[in-house]
């Protein structure tokens, strides 16, 4: 059986070979396996010095010092210890979260933890656009906000917020700003040293890297103090215990490396891709883009199919590997709440797709996946009895 | 030169098979969390490896919770149930710092069961502080630098009888002695993948679905609501076949380790001012620590590396701290008398031309006299 062609690049990426070979040399008795922390003698030593080596590469990547890098192990822990570990240690400063209802699910169910902890949240709802907008965190401070969570790169529409101007107001204002970077790497090119952006998560399973390793940023200077989540050895100057896996860390460093040395090559032509498939399928009616148009990553098209049924497009795209939103909710049927902030009916946001491209996605793939979705879309409109009652029944911008 | 490995409790070499499981799993872009056939597939690969982890310890795969390590896993176990209950918490005085410290940053009452001088438990103070009415206890099962070996079986019964549930953490035990969670009564387990040839980065938390336990990481729901997070796939998977091949090996890998432990000692009893710590007490096969007095222990750990041994004081989480360890402390082993620590643990690929060379390196270090302590006597630490 031919494997179905991989378009969901946002939910995981492959391991670039490359980090395989990496991580290969750091597991077995003739490679680096050594405890990091194990001082004592070479085999610590050795793998000590693989994990700095990746921590430097990972701050290259971010423009940040190696310091401000905590290795964690992912973005969703990462997202955990900022935002409940600001929290904590700003508890005395009061008890207020700004966020918005299209982060990912490791934001949301964090905020919603505190909640239930007595913390207050407001819930900012995404424009038309899909994005966050400076003056919505600009209205929504009150004088005991202690952290604003705003994700920079949307998992499910994949449009780009301003984190630069939203970071300018909590810094006026006085409160932390946390941003959730896991779709950030080798996607979009920032310089942390020169953004008011106080922490910030990232993933290496989004950028070719391993599952199980993330990292934190935080900011040496001014110091975001935050409280331990895991407590232990006093591993990562003791924002985080426990033994480094070293082969993950080391698999992130390489990832990153890759990231900052081909994405100026790799981004323009994941962006040519994506115009390629809209191209291909833009003669059919009624598909709305869902977010911006231009502030969005070049890997990332979310459509919306007016006139046919969610499960029935998904089951008839099944030589394709895709998803209709965060893979982290495909357990469960509700459609997508980012989707839903926008607007979007429950109709029409189930029978929304995710198609995300990236490193190994090819012209081929664009042209064989853009001619199925054409000639599905078309044949079960053709059957559904939602298709005449549906037309023009998006009104947003078509896809040309 | 090569260096012979001798620090198996710090971190193991992960076994080849598990190698070749786990490399598969790096090129797919599998996220078990994603409805399509790769999703499927890493999902499928999960489930197994969480049969194999709940065999190695006689628990039933749904009462496995992967996290990221044996120190997430004893911060889930003790935070995640204490948000339900009142009261103290009940640990040992030689826990590793992954139970002292989340315990002490609760802000609970904490009862420390004292150790004799062999490392064993004091049951009385147990006992006693199990009258306290305890939100939950934390005995190890086995210690990471002495290597002694808690009766776990009977610890839990007594906390059964005072109606406290106990959590264990057996990241140093699994792999080398029989470890069973239904049997052993005990109520929540902690395991790490890398101490057993698996993984580094992957452990679980192996919970009795009885009780009530808070996430500590939420977001996506992952692990049965009580982890969040995309599952690390080919790290699993990797636990998973290490946690296989323990469950096979386990009498013959004891039995060899065994043999390379007594062998070490027959030859360190010989040495004039060494003392093997927790000698008499039921341990874990593979270790071995032992003081040895007036010398600058410092110098004494930096001489075996040059003379190509890889071993350290106790724990590696402590390496670059240079105070007392605290299981020590808890012996009442005089520190000032210490000078050098050194412990040895083996693994499944040493041998006993490597014990003898260790011995022999020892034996021309000690007689050497260019280690006898000068100043501070604590310089090993």
């Amino acid at each position: 059986m031919t494997r179905p062609i991989y378009l969901d690049y946002m939910a995981t990426t492959p391991v670039d070979p490359r980090v395989a070979a990496r991580m290969a040399e750091c597991l077995t008795r003739d490679g680096v396996f050594g405890n990091p922390a194990s001082s004592s003698h070479s085999y610590g030593r050795e793998a000590s010095t693989l994990v700095e080596n990746a921590r430097g590469e990972v701050a290259a990547l971010i423009g940040a010092d190696p310091r401000e890098i905590v290795w964690t192990s992912g973005a969703t822990e990462s997202n955990n210890l900022a935002i409940k570990g600001i929290a904590w240690a700003r508890e005395d400063k009061g008890k207020h979260i700004i966020t918005s209802r299209t982060e990912h699910k490791a934001v949301i169910d964090t905020c919603r933890w505190l909640e239930r902890q007595g913390w207050r949240v407001t819930w900012l709802e995404p424009c038309d656009d899909g994005r966050i907008h400076a003056q919505q965190v600009a209205n929504a401070l009150t004088s005991d906000t202690v952290l604003v969570s705003i994700m920079h790169v949307n998992n499910e529409i994949g449009v780009i917020n301003d984190i630069a101007a939203i970071g300018e107001i909590c810094r006026t204002h006085g409160c932390l700003f946390h941003v959730d970077g896991a779709q950030t790497a080798g996607k979009v090119a920032i310089n942390l040293s020169a953004l008011p952006v106080d922490t910030m998560a990232f993933s290496a399973h989004k950028v070719y890297g391993p599952k199980g390793a993330g990292a934190l940023f935080v900011r040496r200077e001014p110091r975001a103090r935050l409280e331990a989540l895991i407590h232990g050895g006093g591993h990562e100057r003791g924002m985080r215990s426990g033994t480094l896996a070293t082969h993950q860390v080391v698999g992130m460093g390489e990832a990153c490396r890759l990231a900052r040395e081909e994405m100026t090559v790799e981004q323009p032509r994941i962006l040519a891709l994506r115009q390629r498939f809209q191209q291909r399928i833009g003669g059919l009616e009624d598909v709305c883009l869902n977010g911006h148009a231009e502030h969005r990553v070049a890997g990332n098209l979310n459509l919306s199919f007016g006139g046919v049924h969610g499960d029935a497009l998904l089951t008839a795209l099944r030589g394709l590997a895709l998803s209709t939103g965060s893979a982290c909710n495909s357990a469960t049927a509700s459609p997508s709440y980012v989707l839903r902030a926008l607007g979007r009916d429950d109709t029409l946001a189930n029978a929304s797709i995710r198609f995300s491209f990236g490193r190994w996605t090819t012209e081929d793939e664009i042209d064989l996946a853009a001619e199925l979705v054409v000639r599905e879309v078309t044949r079960l409109r053709a059957l559904s009895p939602l298709w005449e009652g549906s037309r023009n029944h998006c009104d947003f911008k078509r896809v040309s | 030169m090569t260096t012979v490995y001798l620090d198996h409790n710090a971190t193991t070499p992960m076994d080849a098979r598990v190698r070749d499981a786990m490399l598969p799993w790096f090129s797919r872009p599998a996220n078990a969390s994603s409805v399509h056939g790769y999703g499927h597939a890493a999902q499928e690969a999960v489930t197994r490896a969480r049969q194999q982890v709940a065999q190695l310890v006689g628990a039933s795969a749904d009462e496995v919770v992967f996290t990221s390590g044996g120190t997430e896993s004893n911060n889930l176990a003790l935070r995640g149930l204490l948000r339900h209950r009142k009261g103290g918490v009940v640990i040992s005085a030689v826990e590793h710092a992954a139970v002292r410290e989340p315990t002490g940053a609760l802000g609970r009452d904490v009862f420390t069961v004292g150790v004799r001088h062999d490392g064993t438990l004091e049951l009385d103070d147990l006992k006693k502080y199990l009258a306290k009415a305890p939100a939950l206890a934390s005995i190890m099962w086995a210690n990471n630098e002495t290597g002694v070996v808690n009766d776990i079986p009977l610890v839990a019964s007594l906390c059964r009888e005072a109606g406290v549930p106990l959590h264990t953490d057996a990241v140093q035990a699994a792999g080398k002695v029989v470890v069973d969670f239904r049997r052993s009564g005990v109520s929540m387990l902690t395991l790490s993948a890398h101490k057993l040839y698996g993984p580094q980065g992957v452990g679980a938390l192996v919970v009795d679905r009885r009780l009530t336990l808070d996430a500590q990481q939420v977001g996506g729901g992952q692990e049965g609501g009580l982890r969040g997070g995309t599952e690390p796939v080919a790290a699993i998977v990797g636990f998973g076949v290490a946690a296989e091949l323990a469950t096979e090996r386990l009498q013959t890998i004891a039995e060899h380790m065994r043999a390379l432990r007594d062998r070490l000692e027959a030859g360190l009893v010989g040495m004039p001012r060494v003392t093997v710590l927790g000698q008499g007490a039921p341990r874990l096969p593979n270790t071995v620590q032992f003081m040895v007095s007036e010398v600058n222990g410092e110098a004494l750990l930096l001489s075996l590396d040059q003379a190509g041994f890889a071993v350290s004081s106790g724990s590696a989480c402590a390496s670059g701290r240079r105070e007392p360890s605290h299981v020590l402390l808890a012996m009442g082993v005089d520190i000032q008398l210490a000078g050098g620590v050194v412990r040895v643990s083996f693994g499944a690929g040493n041998t006993e031309a490597e014990v003898d060379a260790l011995l022999e390196a020892l034996h021309r270090l000690l007689q050497s006299g260019s280690l006898l302590a000068g100043g501070g006597a604590m310089g090993g630490w």
